[in-house]
């Protein structure tokens, strides 16, 4: 006689792949395809993030899907996720009411170091496009801690005005006596008035001190390429940047193997890598 | 517990009786070649066989295998899917490649449904009695394994020497009749076995020591190997589907016909399709096939060597039939890269 497959449930916190209840607080349209949301665990408690880590947040019946916490974690039992349409999870995720209940898992990866190396120096953040969402975090929690740092320069760039996100933040940033915002768009339309082209322009205008300057960087992969070069040619070290991979990602520990970046795991070792790690690293920038 | 002997027929009661306590896998014949398949009768029981066409991991991993249910109004439930069963006559490279799962999914923070479902599991290993083709487990060091197994079977002549090495293996043990001591002889013609192993598992020769392999690929990134071989590679992910060292899977939701509750499950998936590193927005990171093949490669000689201590390859040779453009044989790649190196 044999014996019948078995299936039982197990007790819940021994699941990574497991997510926790939490619910849409509120949610903001920022772009046509970007909308922010405000979520709050349900067991009260706070997300427990680093700036720059990641979470999978899940919908039943769609999936899941990694999304950088977009807001620093400063003392807030709330947390910000900034969701670009981009396929199915995503799209069903710009669904979501306030009061509903998504899954997430993590925090995931690692984080900007806000808390290490950043401290008592220049910083200086380079966000393309959607790359913005993830910075704002670290952005947020070095304004939070504005004296633990030497001067702060933001700079953003993006395809065309329209795209632009947090209005009011990079306002905010743009007239603040204590750091500098830069921005500019690749295409003008009628109303921008501002800098028109790549992102790299910013960079020898930004007045940037190599000698006391960490570098964050987070945009698409064609970004990087760029960035890098252009700030080789201001002597910035390698070893004084840090930047944000995406890859695929189907669990966020380590084990489905889709985020490898040569031997590295973008969902483990990354998203944020120091940069002298990937250098010679095939595939990574 | 000591070595013990049994003989053939002793054996085919010992199995039937296994057969009536618990499920049993083992290799059977399935047309011209051997599947492991549950097993309803001893007779069917094939420890003669060379190569199996998928190795054991289906049991420890499932194509598909479902890890969460949810319903709309509850959220998520963890699902432990396990069924005990005895993994009956795996081979030694195949115990290896289950140790290097164990490592792969138990580092760390341990994966709960792997762990369950390998906990439930019992492993009878059998020593090689033949030899397929395009095996090369002895360069590997993979023809003989001596832990990873709860019992070992080894032929010799018309008996088998069997060996408990965990108190799951001495439960199995004590379900036999006609258990003998094993004599010096016998344990000397198993030394013998053990040794044979080595030429018999060497059906193709990778010409250098595997722990040279990371640096040798270190220096290869380049070479004419990846784009010369990968031209005719179809895509289709048949080399890792049979590898007992293929670990990478997807994660999908299903809805049930209610469209109210559904379950989330985990399928294998293979770093060969031309999907597996594309991102939102169509960006791909492996876009070329030979990107893809040659990731391969560098995944099992020199990443997880690098990460874990393990070569995610133990010469089974089974990639080599699988892949129908010819051009998966892990030896082939690295005798090429071998010849340019030196
Ligand atoms: C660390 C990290 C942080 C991230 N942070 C954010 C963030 O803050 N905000 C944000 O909006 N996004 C973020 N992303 C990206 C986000 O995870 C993806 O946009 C999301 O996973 C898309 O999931 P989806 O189900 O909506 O899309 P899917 O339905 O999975 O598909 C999206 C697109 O990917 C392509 N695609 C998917 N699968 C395949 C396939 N098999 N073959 C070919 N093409 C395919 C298609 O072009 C498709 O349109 C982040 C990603 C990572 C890794
Ligand atoms: S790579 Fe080929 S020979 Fe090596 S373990 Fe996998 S299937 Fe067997
Ligand atoms: S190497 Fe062979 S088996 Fe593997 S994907 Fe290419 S054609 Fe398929
Ligand atoms: S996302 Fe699965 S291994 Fe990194």
């Amino acid at each position: 006689m044999m014996q019948t497959p078995a299936s039982t449930t197990a007790e819940a916190d021994a699941d990574l792949y497991l997510p926790r209840p939490a619910t849409v607080r509120s949610r903001t349209v920022l772009t046509a395809t970007e909308m922010l949301f405000e979520l709050a665990m349900d067991d009260g408690k706070p997300l427990g993030h680093m700036p720059g880590q990641f979470v999978e947040v899940s919908l039943p019946g769609i999936g899941e899907a990694p999304i950088s916490v977009s807001s620093s974690p400063d003392g807030r039992d709330r947390f910000e996720l900034v969701v670009r349409r981009a396929g199915r999870v995503t799209a069903a995720m710009h669904d979501c009411r306030m009061g509903e209940r998504v899954g997430i898992r993590g925090p995931f990866g690692t984080h900007f170091p806000v808390d290490g190396v950043l401290r008592g120096r220049d910083v200086v953040f380079i966000a393309g496009g959607l790359g913005l969402a993830p910075l704002r975090s670290a952005i947020q929690y070095v304004l939070n801690h504005r004296k633990d740092y030497g001067r702060v320069t933001v700079l953003y760039g993006i395809k065309s005005p329209v795209e632009r996100m947090f209005l009011d933040e990079l306002d905010d940033w743009s007239r603040r006596p204590d750091m500098t915002f830069m921005e500019t768009v690749d295409r003008a339309d009628a109303t921008w008035k501002g800098n028109v082209g790549v992102i790299t322009r910013l960079i020898p205008a930004a007045e940037i001190d190599p000698k006391r300057s960490i570098v964050v960087a987070c945009g698409p992969p064609i970004m990087y390429k760029f960035v890098i070069v252009s700030l080789y040619s201001i002597d910035v070290a390698n070893e004084d940047i840090y930047v944000s991979l995406e890859r695929r990602m189907k669990c966020g520990i380590g084990k489905c193997g889709h985020c490898q970046i040569g031997g590295l795991y973008a969902c483990l070792e990354g998203p944020v890598f120091h940069y002298p790690v990937l250098l010679g690293v095939e595939e990574a920038i | 517990m000591p070595a013990k002997k049994l003989s053939q027929s002793a054996l085919a009661l010992w199995v039937r009786k296994l057969i009536e306590t618990r499920r049993v896998v083992a290799p059977q014949a399935k047309a011209e070649h051997f599947a492991y398949a549950p097993l309803s009768q001893a007779e069917d029981l094939r420890l003669d066989h060379d190569v199996t066409i998928l190795p054991p991991r289906k049991y420890l991993m499932p194509p598909s295998e479902v890890l969460l249910r949810f319903t709309r109004k509850d959220g998520y439930t963890s699902v432990i899917e396990h069924e005990p069963m005895i993994l009956f006559g795996v081979h030694p490279y195949d115990v290896a490649a289950i140790a290097q799962a164990d490592r792969y999914f138990l580092h760390d923070r341990p994966d709960i449904h792997y762990q369950t479902r390998r906990r439930s599991i019992t492993i009878v290993a059998s020593d090689v009695q033949n030899a397929s083709e395009d095996v090369f487990a002895a360069c590997l060091g993979t023809a003989t394994v001596h832990d990873g197994f709860d019992v070992l079977l080894t032929r010799v002549g018309d008996a088998y020497v069997i060996e408990s090495r965990t108190p799951a293996g001495d439960a199995l043990l004590a379900l036999a009749q006609d258990l003998q001591e094993a004599d010096p002889v016998s344990l000397g013609r198993r030394e013998q076995v053990w040794e044979d192993a080595q030429k018999l598992l060497r059906r193709q020769v990778l010409k250098c020591n595997p722990q040279e392999l990371p640096a040798l690929l270190d220096a290869a990134r380049e070479h004419p190997v990846w784009e010369k071989r990968s031209q005719t590679c179809f895509s289709c992910g048949s080399c890792v589907t049979v590898c007992p060292s293929c670990f990478c899977f997807d994660v999908e939701d299903e809805l049930d016909p209610d469209l109210q509750s559904g379950t989330r499950r985990r399928q294998w998936d293979a770093c060969l399709l031309s999907g597996f590193a594309v991102v939102a927005g169509g960006h791909n990171f492996r876009k070329r096939r030979e990107e893809r093949y040659r990731h391969r490669f560098y995944r099992k000689a020199k990443y997880l060597p690098e990460r874990f201590g393990f070569m995610g390859c133990v010469g089974c040779g089974r990639c080599v039939k699988a892949c129908t453009a010819g051009i998966a044989n892990p030896v082939e790649v690295y005798n090429t890269l071998l010849e340019g190196a030196s």
